[in-house]
């Protein structure tokens, strides 16, 4: 099969999932006791009539199948209605606490990059040593370390201690200033954390599957330099498991970032969530999930694409 | 190659070995007085083997203890009653964990509170001990119902494949496309917050892994010969999926299930850290987290309000983590160890 048609396929597959997420996120409003209506008139005195005349006008009368097509005509058009609780649009909401949260997440993928790969690299070479068993120590400790713990004790040491990062997110700015890369650098490193003992370990084991192969053997009898063979042949092959694993990443640091930037108060969309759920602003709590759900299924889709580049042999 | 050949050859090398005396070796004095068993191991079951793994793995030991350890303090940390009986009248806790005495309200370390005291004075080693009944109580309870759903599910769809295999494997991987805590924040947007609502919103989250595991273990089964000759003797295809294929299907669900009590019991704590959880008042290990977190007893230098509900979360889920681990390699000695585990660790 042509990368082309994996592509193409790969892509049909992916639809009825996204429709899917949609009528999830629509369903859990509409599983939910009581309609926008009755919150609106929640506190007044309002005659049958007018109540049924705002039912209309938000198409509450219609069925329910006709309300999910009017929402979804809404949500491809990126308008998800006003928030209840502060009547504003949901979109101008997310958009600006989004950067912030891609900020961070970014900054947490960088994290996990930048120490997993070599990490894993040097602890699947040195099977064994020091450096090895320090490793596994860390990626044990690292996926059962709760995020929201090693959150405040990274703020205890580095914040309320050695007074290096301040408590509170700068208020102005917006996400692309210094100070605010610079208060971003715990979180991250506080969602990085699990993410890198994850990417380690899988570093290393498949780095080992690969230094164990016959081509390596080969690559070492030609005489090659261990530099070369190691750096050419070993790790561009190890790689591509660990293409896979980024995608399962990002889906960990959207579900680090929600609990995380309670943590440290942090201006994202993950506190944007949990307090829209305490106010019951479903408008707000739909668009979210949404987003977070279309946002791991792109992710998803995107590794799969990339692996089939990388290795011919998964297109069967 | 002769013996005159290997003489040759060991007088030319460097190292020439004589003297090698082999009656010396015969007659020697035994270091011990082990004997080759004459007691064959064959046909023991499969949990044979596994249990004698298990039990020579220090770490999986180390982490079972710690889980009983914790289980039992819980359970004698204060008495239990049922129906105004006391069942369990022993109360291992030093204090009430919901005794409050605004006085010695957040007081350090000492021999009096071994973990100190809280915002409202009351003691954190008793609030841990207390609190544990949520936490293990919840990892619990939602991971067996998750079992008890996903497992059928899982074998039905596996078993009879086609549409119904299509549907639930559909809804399954629809699921998945959400990160776990996200989903289950949104199920509690639904039923709101409590206890019952807390284990629900996590079996929801939680059946689809073993739906999933059970279904490729089931492919791989029923394509076994004593498989087609049950089912050439007649029997039905409930027989044949409880008696024949689930038995020899379970391994992995077993080791699932030992994980996942670690994740739900992090995402548990993780719900009552961030508010969605059970009630301020309760002293669930999350929740003790976020009250010392909102009141800001971080910034104020209280770090025993947050270091010790934290230490038992962590001590918790990295025990189960290595029971869990200890148990797949019981089960599956030339299997990789902890590669494959789902994104869990919140």
């Amino acid at each position: 099969m042509s990368l082309q048609r994996y592509v193409l396929k790969r892509v049909l597959v992916t639809i009825p999932i996204l429709i899917g997420a949609t009528m999830l996120t629509f369903g859990l409003v509409a599983l939910t006791p009581g309609d926008p209506v009755d919150y609106i008139i929640a506190f007044q005195d309002v005659s049958p009539e007018v109540e049924q005349q705002l039912r209309e006008q938000y198409g509450l009368d219609k069925p329910l199948f006709m309300q999910y097509l009017d929402w979804l005509a809404g949500v491809v058009q990126f308008d998800f209605g006003d928030s209840i609780s502060n009547q504003r649009p949901v979109t101008e909401l997310i958009m600006e606490r989004l950067p912030y949260t891609l900020l961070m997440g970014s900054m947490a993928f960088m994290v996990t990059l930048i120490t997993a790969i070599p990490t894993g690299i040097i602890a699947a070479y040195y099977r064994g040593s020091v450096i090895d068993q320090a490793s596994r120590v860390f990626s044990v400790v690292g996926i059962a370390i709760p995020n929201f713990f090693l959150g405040i004790l990274l703020l205890l040491i580095f914040a309320s201690q050695l007074n290096i990062f301040p408590f509170l997110a700068p208020s102005s700015g917006g996400a692309l200033t210094p100070e605010m890369a610079v208060y971003t650098l715990l979180p991250a490193i506080t969602i990085g954390t699990g993410a890198t003992a994850l990417l380690m370990r899988l570093m290393r084991s498949s780095m080992i599957e690969e230094l164990d192969k016959d081509y390596v053997t080969m690559a070492r009898a030609k005489g090659l330099p261990e530099r070369t063979v190691v750096n050419k042949h070993v790790l561009r092959n190890s790689l591509i498991s660990v293409v896979t694993v980024a995608a399962i990443q990002v889906a960990f640091i959207i579900s680090g970032s929600v609990v995380v930037e309670i943590v440290f108060s942090y201006p994202g969309i993950g506190r944007l969530l949990v307090n829209s759920v305490g106010a019951r602003d479903f408008p707000v709590i739909q668009a979210l999930v949404l987003l977070i759900g279309v946002a791991v299924i792109l992710a998803n889709l995107l590794a799969d694409i990339l692996y089939a580049y990388l290795d011919p042999r998964i297109r069967y | 190659m002769t013996t005159e050949q290997t003489h040759q050859h060991a007088k030319r090398g460097r190292i020439s070995i004589d003297g090698f005396d082999a009656e010396s070796i015969e007659k020697r004095e035994p270091l011990s007085d082990w004997q080759p068993s004459l007691e064959s191991e064959e046909g023991k079951g499969r949990l044979y083997y596994a249990w004698k793994r298990f039990k020579s793995n220090r770490l999986a030991l180390f982490g079972a203890a710690v889980i009983v350890i914790m289980t039992l303090m819980t359970i004698f940390s204060r008495p239990i009653t049922v129906a105004g009986v006391p069942v369990q009248p022993i109360s291992l806790a030093p204090y009430d964990p919901a005794a409050q005495d605004v006085l010695t309200g957040y007081s350090s370390p000492s021999a009096e509170h071994l973990f100190g005291t809280d915002w409202a004075g009351r003691d954190i080693l008793s609030r841990i001990m207390y609190g544990a009944r949520w936490s293990l109580s919840i990892g619990f309870i939602a991971v067996g119902v998750a079992m008890l759903i996903g497992v059928p599910l899982g074998a039905i769809a596996g078993y009879f494949g086609g549409w119904v295999d299509e549907l639930i494997m559909r809804v399954v991987d629809l699921l998945y496309a959400f990160p776990f805590i996200v989903l289950a924040i949104a199920i509690i947007a639904v039923l709101g917050r409590g206890y019952w609502e807390m284990v629900m919103a996590l079996v929801l989250t939680g059946w689809l892994a073993y739906a999933r595991i059970i279904r490729g273990e089931i492919l791989s089964v029923k394509e076994n010969e004593y498989v087609t000759a049950a089912k050439a003797l007649g029997a039905t295809d409930r027989k044949i999926i409880s008696r024949h294929i689930l038995p020899n299907a379970m391994a992995p669900v077993i080791v699932q299930a030992t994980l996942s009590v670690g994740t739900v019991v992090l995402a548990a704590a993780a719900l009552g850290f961030i508010g969605l959880g059970l009630s301020p008042a309760s002293a669930e290990w999350g929740v003790m987290l976020n009250v010392a977190n909102a009141n800001g007893a971080i910034r104020l230098g209280y770090w025993w309000a947050a270091i010790f509900p934290g230490l038992a979360i962590f001590m918790f889920v990295l025990s189960i983590n290595l029971l869990g681990d200890g148990v797949r390699d019981a089960f599956d000695p030339q299997g990789s160890t902890s590669q494959n585990r789902e994104g869990g660790g919140l």
